[in-house]
């Protein structure tokens, strides 16, 4: 059986992929042009200073993402 | 004459290729039907004068947020022969989604991967040939920062402008939804033309955001780098401006004032105490302002500025605001002009206008060039650094205080997710083109409001014929004694009041104004109002400055920006009310306290 994860709810260091976009249409363009897309790796890389965004790394491209918008992203150890 | 069209996503070095095709030849067109400016250069393409358009960049066609709009608009109204598609060759697996965007839209390309270089220290092959079999667009690779491939792509190019025919006018509007074909076409081009190695890193890049990403010294060494640019502007600035000063001082005293005595005395003073003091006086300060665009120019290009934005990110969103809105008010230390249009990445309009109504509070180059003025002539040369920090301390409480005030009325429920390229360094090239840049835009400037401006100036403090310059009889005394009610209180004498009326235009009239009521240029003018006013009223009056009404191109860019007279009318009287409750109350303060 697979479970998923939110992707807030990552440690720092652990590596995931890509399953679920809970997002609207908008801001889902942006994410497929920032390289999530269903079945890509992703490791979190580090945590901004007063529980900031999570810093990600995608491929070779490195994207901030707030922890409100990682939580909308379902993703799989 | 035909038209070429740059098109790439953010960080994909379009810029770089645009100057460099382009030499120094850049300049902003306004664009019919767009009320947005876009770089625009006329250069000789395979024979004949074609017109190069550097367009936005962006992530997507069929986005949502303003810059993708302008896009789309341009690729919809204006007949292009070829586009030229930008992408980083380093990140092609993601970048080559906008080619097959243009190319379902039948329009004549050619693929050019910026960045060769860095790809292949990175271990990344690129089989060219097959890329562009399978795309169906001629593809060359180059490195636009450092000119290699670039004679090949720009052969390519010129055989690709001579056989294409223009695609006819488009119908994009229609959007169409991420189709999963093309999703898997991109797959496939990349699994046939594209070797990624299974792990690649930027050693370099993580070991420095090691340091300055870190979770607990991030944010102290960004401020500590912040403080100690400004502190080498000053001081290396303030030396060069002095001697500017001093030779054009010379100019005035050895050439100028010889040659024009035999002019009628009230025409050689307009000529000399007017137009030459009020541009003389202005013109000194652009070595600081090149020092200013330089130390800019390199923390831009280094990547520097997303780090500001992961950093600050969750104490903007207190604020009502985010990172990025953090990243436009430290360009707006540049010019507040190019910040504003910044905004246009943000898709909610509650964002985007918070984030207008508190970039104008940056502390722009123009207003650095009247601290530095009034540092220099009322402080120590210890003292002076420090003074200029504390405005910028300033700054970010009014931007703290008004978007506390105002995030109620400008909501925002935007996601955020921003790219964080890795560190580069600009070329001296690159760097001189800039600095080269900010002389020019100064020369345009300086030939237009400034020499009105000051043009005004005198005519109001000369005026009418015979009186006392400046006195009280003069217009500009009518002016500063009619204004004193409600100027006086700040400590803001009627000279001073005149300059702060002008500066409404540009704030570099602001010190070209004080050169021609007083009379006096250069050391000269310094001492002479340090002998009128003391510190505190100084001090008022750059505080004044610094957050009263923006000038005239930052109002006209918030009125086309916003589209709403109700928001620029905002930014006139929220900041003139506040200048004042702050000045006032720093002044008596200062007053009660005895000094």
């Amino acid at each position: 059986m697979t479970v998923l994860h939110r992707l807030s709810s990552l440690a720092v260091g652990q590596t995931a992929t890509v399953q679920v976009l809970h997002v609207d249409s908008g801001f889902q363009f942006r994410l497929h042009a920032l390289g999530f897309r269903i079945g890509k790796t992703l490791k979190v890389i580090r945590l901004a200073p007063f529980n900031g965004p999570l810093q990600l790394r995608l491929g070779n491209t490195d994207v901030m993402l707030r922890q409100q918008d990682a939580h909308k992203i379902e993703v799989l150890l | 004459m035909k038209r070429v069209a740059l098109i790439g996503m953010p960080n994909a070095g379009k810029s770089t290729l645009f100057n460099r095709m382009s030499g120094a030849s850049a300049k902003v067109a306004n664009w019919p039907g767009l009320t947005v400016d876009l770089l625009t250069a006329k250069l000789l393409l395979a024979g004949s004068m074609t017109e190069l358009v550097d367009l936005p960049g962006i992530y997507d066609l069929h986005g949502f947020s303003d810059d993708e709009h302008v896009v789309r608009h341009f690729l919809c109204n204006n007949t292009i022969d070829l586009v030229l598609i930008v992408a980083n060759a380093t990140q092609i697996d993601r970048q080559l989604a906008l080619a097959l965007q243009l190319r379902s839209l039948g329009l004549p390309a050619v693929l050019l991967l910026n960045m060769a270089d860095e790809a292949k220290n990175l271990g990344i092959t690129i089989d060219v040939g097959q890329l562009s079999k399978e795309l169906g667009y001629p593809t060359a690779l180059i490195s636009a920062k450092y000119g290699q491939g670039y004679t090949q792509a720009y052969r390519l190019i010129e055989s690709e402008l001579q056989n294409s025919t223009p695609a006819p006018m488009q119908t994009l509007e229609e959007n169409f939804a991420v189709d999963q074909q093309m999703e898997d076409e991109l797959d496939a081009i990349i699994r046939h033309s594209v070797d990624v190695p299974i792990k690649i890193s930027h050693s370099l890049t993580e070991k420095i955001d090691n340091v300055l990403l870190h979770r607990w010294f991030g944010l102290p060494l960004f401020f500590t780098i912040m403080f100690l640019v400004f502190q080498a502007i000053y001081t290396l600035g303030a030396p060069l401006q002095e001697l500017v000063a001093w030779l054009l001082g010379n100019v005035r005293d050895i050439a100028l004032v010889p040659l024009l005595s035999w002019l009628p005395p009230l025409l050689s003073g307009f000529l000399i105490d007017g137009v030459f003091d009020g541009i003389a006086t202005v013109a000194s300060f652009v070595p600081v302002i090149i020092l200013f665009f330089l130390m800019m120019a390199i923390i831009e290009d280094s990547g520097y500025l997303s780090r500001a934005a992961f950093l600050m990110d969750a104490l903007m969103t207190r604020l009502g605001l985010d990172g990025r809105s953090f990243v436009m008010l430290l360009m707006g230390f540049g010019c507040n002009v190019p910040a504003l249009m910044g905004t246009r990445t943000m898709r909610s309009r509650g964002l985007r206008l918070l984030t207008m109504l508190v970039i104008p509070f940056s502390l722009c180059s123009a207003r650095l060039q009247v601290f530095v003025f009034m540092a220099t002539a009322l402080f120590s040369p210890r003292e002076a650094p420090l003074v200029l920090f504390s405005l910028y301390i300033m700054s970010f409480l009014t931007v703290i205080v008004t978007a506390l005030l105002f995030k109620g009325r400008f909501n925002s429920q935007e996601p955020f997710a921003l790219e964080l390229p890795p560190y580069r360094f600009p070329t001296m090239r690159q760097m001189f083109l800039r600095g080269w840049l900010e002389i020019s835009h100064f020369l345009r400037r300086a030939t237009k409001f400034i020499t009105i401006g000051v043009v005004l100036v005198w005519i109001l403090t000369n005026m009418p014929y015979g009186v006392e310059p400046a006195s009280a009889a003069s217009w500009s005394g009518w002016v500063g004694e009619f204004m004193a009610p409600i100027l006086s209180p700040a400590g803001i004498n009627p000279e001073l009041t005149i300059a702060l009326i002008f500066g409404f235009v540009a704030k570099e009239i602001v010190i070209g104004a004080l050169a021609v009521i007083y009379g006096l240029e250069g050391a000269n003018l310094m001492q002479g109002i340090a002998q009128q006013i003391d510190w505190v009223q100084a001090y008022s009056f750059m505080l004044f400055t610094l957050i009263y009404t923006p000038c005239l191109s930052t109002i006209a860019t918030i009125r086309s920006e916003a589209k709403s007279a109700w928001f620029t009318s905002l930014t006139l009287a929220w900041p003139l009310t506040l200048a004042w409750c702050v000045s006032t109350g720093f002044y008596q303060a200062a007053r009660y306290l005895g000094y």
